[in-house]
């Protein structure tokens, strides 16, 4: 957190000395922030904080990617006549323990088309979804979460 | 664009018009299949799939063109705002009205091949008289 707060004021001093308060000179700054971090960071961070950001941002860009491959996946089947999925509801072991990471993941599962999360158990175990495509069977379902999205988001979390 | 614009910028306004069209016409693309997907797909929890869309891609593609058309820096932060909360409620509601669906005993369209939720509820009778009661209202 105080590494976070070290970034943000880097930032800004980069804005004082352009002398530009604008949007874009900010992100400039927090871009320049960064590459200062990632140099100085092992000195005075333990939290790894840099690889940290770089995770969230690689588990954002990958949700972008899921977002729109299984968007147009559900978009194909609703356009074409006739249904060629098979559904259902399956069980997913969790391997991420907290209650913030699991909300993440159940929320990412509920944003991507084809996936909808239902239920998590009572012990933290098991996250129920329900999936539009089981075609490739449920193993494979549980794969493409478990590699996927949990593997992500335990990357950024840990 | 004001004929008193150096080429330079305008050239970077039909850019930005063109890049706000497509996003429009994607974000446009993306409701209109959700919208057929409420009314074509078999059961409330494929409904729920195609409904959910709407509201993250479509809704936000048409609001990346907002910011597009615009380029300032007000319109800006609040479009990226809007997308943010859109993020956080969109799956919220999504998997409240899914868990009342399935727990309200909906039928599965014939499609469905394997249901591992239903044996977990049967194993933990605990969820099961929670669930199954149904609160009265009047």
């Amino acid at each position: 957190m105080k590494i976070f707060l070290f970034h943000i004021i880097l930032a800004l001093v980069w804005t004082a000395v352009t002398a530009t308060f604008s949007f874009e000179n900010l992100i400039i700054g927090l871009i320049l922030g960064y590459i200062v971090l990632l140099v100085v960071g092992p000195a005075i961070d333990q939290s790894g904080y840099t690889r940290r950001v770089y995770k969230a941002i690689t588990l954002f860009l990958f949700f972008i990617k899921e977002l729109f491959v299984s968007s147009i996946r559900v978009a194909k089947d609703v356009m074409r006549p006739g249904f060629h999925m098979k559904s259902g509801v399956v069980a997913i072991p969790l391997d991420v323990t907290g209650n913030l990471e699991i909300t993440l993941l159940a929320n990412m599962i509920s944003l991507t088309p084809g996936t909808l999360s239902l239920e998590v158990s009572d012990d933290r175990k098991f996250l129920y979804i329900h999936a539009m495509y089981i075609d490739e069977g449920v193993d494979q379902v549980r794969h493409n979460i478990k590699e996927g999205m949990e593997q992500h988001i335990m990357e950024v979390m840990n | 664009m004001p004929a008193s614009c150096s080429n330079g910028q305008k050239r970077r306004g039909i850019v930005l018009e063109v890049i706000a069209g497509i996003l429009l016409i994607t974000g446009g693309f993306f409701v209109f299949v959700a919208a057929v997907g409420i009314l074509r797909l078999p059961d409330i929890l494929m409904r729920m799939h195609a409904s959910t869309k709407a509201g993250t891609l479509g809704a936000g593609l048409i609001l990346l063109a907002v910011a597009f058309t615009y380029a300032e820096i007000g319109i800006i932060s609040r479009v990226i705002a809007a997308i943010a909360f859109i993020l956080m409620t969109a799956p919220v509601a999504a998997h409240t009205i899914g868990r009342a669906a399935y727990q309200s005993g909906i039928t599965f369209w014939k499609g469905t091949i394997v249901d591992e939720l239903q044996d977990y509820y049967h194993r933990s009778s605990k969820i099961n008289t929670k669930s199954d009661k149904i609160p009265d209202i009047d």
